[in-house]
């Protein structure tokens, strides 16, 4: 009764023909598929690392075709590796986070959705006190507890944005629980956490997709902006944050410092809200 | 024979939190409501909207801690199995919903559906048991074994309340509640839906509670009859003499409010509607339930409340002015 079934078209793959027929997103996939290849894969085309510096070359400008196509900061380090290294840890940290914000608030927003009442009210006002803490303090905290570096600044990103997933998928959890086919799997023997994790969750997903899509772009710049502002990525460590900051200090000579690496910041983010836009489209259930 | 379901003097009720001056409260939706159903047994549940009759439903299913009182099943209180026993017996007892489509997961083919109630019954069935088990159950309620790739969206309501059945019954259970199954359903599919409840409680010895406020479907499936009036049981008879007399003035007066095919006996009925308020559930008159919309409630309906007493041949009615039946 398996493999000779007609096959009926899932919702999924309904919702994958409709996001394929979105022409900008499409291509924003690609573009965002060939960003990550090239900033994990490039760097190894390049005899040296980024940072190698190479006192013959320093401050060099833009060449296409000599072995810095795009010249050297001045320290003689090549500045499109920088880039691509950079976007390594930019874009780490803008997936990891947003997917561990994502599932940490979606796990805390199905509990206090589906529990309700005074487990609900306790869970939701304790967000609400976290909402309420400035994240730069928070993010200058933990990084003197945490000595500073990657890890502090990923702690204080995903502590901070989870909340907002949280909440989203709290509000689709309460109504979710009211319906009819929870009493159901309750009358089935489920405990709630099995209702939790296999109804509640599943049903909010298509939700959490579309925000975790605008999730990424909002990670990637909040990293940007806190090394841009010193507390983040440090020095010789790249990212893009800090490679714009660097950039910005010597705009008014050498232009492209800054915007090697604000271009491609700006097109990730881009793709992202592109591809953010055609999965709520796609999941939009208006148009079914 | 000990009864599959009983249920004795179950108050349910929900608690509304105080807020900064006001104290918290409860509720209570159902008061001191007792039934016993032997296997085989379809006990029918009339009344309005909002007297009750879903809220008994779900206590029943224990999916309602009740206030007071108790629900056996088969003799046993879930009160007082632990969690973990509890889930397992949830096994003997089944629901089935109003709305067919919103009963169903829509993110899951039927075959989880329906095959998900089994992996907590009975862990220990192979996965071909489980796929066998699951297209039985589907050709049981009528429905081709295909069905079981679909996703409830692509059912019609029909359908959907066929594979709520399903789901019911593939755990071999001894109860099912019926909340209402076939209100929202059209007046064709409605009596195919009856009819396999009656075709599987033959076949299975279920016992059935069919809550309904359509007294004709209720006549047609039932064998016993309660009548329920903001919360309480104003009468209990068996099927054949609630319909050819009713005890209770609202038992009688829901009877006569169901259309009449022929039109001179319509035009006559129409002219005695109930006047008067539904009482709010929150501040139940101090007498009889009925007594503000009763066309004959007296001063002592006002003030006493009249307790459910037995008047022969299974019938039992709480009503000050009953005449005995002959």
């Amino acid at each position: 009764m398996k493999a000779d079934l007609p096959k009926l078209r899932s919702a999924a793959s309904v919702q994958f023909s409709r996001f394929s027929a979105n022409r900008m997103a499409m291509i924003s996939v690609w573009l965002l598929a060939l960003t990550v290849a090239l900033c994990f894969l490039g760097p190894y085309a390049f005899p040296f690392t980024a940072e190698d510096a190479d006192f013959d070359n320093i401050s060099a400008g833009v060449d296409l075709f000599s072995i810095h196509p795009f010249g050297t900061d001045d320290y003689g380090r090549d500045l499109l590796i920088r880039v691509l290294e950079g976007g390594q840890v930019s874009l780490m940290i803008g997936f990891l986070g947003a997917l561990v914000a994502g599932v940490i608030g979606v796990l805390y927003g199905a509990v206090a959705g589906f529990a309700g009442g005074r487990t609900d009210n306790i869970m939701m006002r304790f967000v609400e006190v976290l909402y309420g803490f400035p994240y730069v303090i928070l993010v200058i905290l933990l990084s003197l507890l945490l000595g500073g570096g990657t890890l502090a600044l990923f702690t204080a990103l995903v502590f901070t944005l989870w909340l907002t997933p949280a909440v989203i998928v709290r509000a689709q959890a309460q109504s979710l629980s009211r319906r009819e086919f929870i009493e159901a799997a309750r009358a089935g023997g489920m405990t709630s956490w099995q209702i939790v994790t296999q109804h509640i969750v599943p049903n909010t997903i298509s939700l959490v997709i579309v925000y975790g899509s605008l999730l990424v772009p909002e990670v990637i710049l909040s990293e940007s902006f806190l090394s841009f502002l010193g507390i983040g990525i440090k020095e010789p460590q790249a990212s893009w944050g800090n490679l714009i900051q660097i950039g910005t200090s010597q705009m008014a000579t050498d232009l492209r410092l800054l915007l090697l690496p604000g271009t491609l910041l700006a097109l990730v983010l881009f793709c992202l809200n592109f591809i953010a836009d055609g999965l709520r489209d796609a999941f939009d259930p208006n148009e079914h | 024979m000990t009864p599959v379901l009983e249920a004795r003097n179950l108050t349910v009720g929900y608690k509304i939190p105080g807020g900064l001056f006001a104290r918290p409260q409860t509720l209570p939706i159902v008061q001191e409501v007792n039934i016993s159903l032997l296997p085989g047994q379809t006990l029918g549940i009339v009344g309005e909207s909002g007297c009750g009759k879903s809220t008994l439903g779900r206590a029943l299913m224990y999916l309602i801690k009740p206030l007071a009182g108790e629900v056996l099943w088969s003799g046993q209180n879930p009160a007082q199995m632990s969690p973990e026993v509890l889930r397992k017996n949830r096994a003997q007892m089944q629901i089935i919903f109003q709305d067919p489509i919103a009963a169903l997961d829509p993110r899951m083919t039927l075959a989880r559906i329906l095959s998900r109630p089994l992996a907590t019954f009975e862990p220990q069935l192979s996965k071909t048991d489980v796929q066998t088990r699951v297209a039985e159950a589907l050709q049981r309620v009528g429905l081709s074994p295909d069905f079981a790739a679909r996703y409830p969206h692509e059912l019609s309501g029909g359908q959907a309340q066929r594979v709520g059945i399903a789901r019911a019954i593939i755990g071999r259970p001894k109860v099912i509640i019926c909340d209402e199954p076939v209100s929202a359903l059209d007046v064709s599919i409605q009596a195919q839906v009856v009819n396999l409840l009656m075709d599987l409680q033959a076949e299975m010895g279920l016992a059935l509670v069919f809550i309904s406020h359509n007294l004709a479907v209720v006549r047609h499936i039932s064998h016993q009859v309660m009548v329920m009036c903001l919360g309480r049981t104003v009468e209990q008879a068996p099927r054949d003499a609630f319909y050819a007399r009713q005890l209770h003035p609202y038992a009688a007066a829901l009877k006569q409010a169901v259309p009449e095919p022929d039109v001179a006996a319509e035009r006559l009925r129409r002219g005695q509607s109930l006047p008067g308020e539904l009482p709010s559930i929150a501040h139940p008159p101090p007498g009889c339930v009925f007594s503000s919309r009763c066309p004959q409630a007296q001063d002592l309906c006002r003030t006493a409340r009249p307790l459910l007493k037995s008047y022969g041949s299974g019938r039992q009615g709480a009503c000050h002015f009953i005449e005995a039946p002959p």
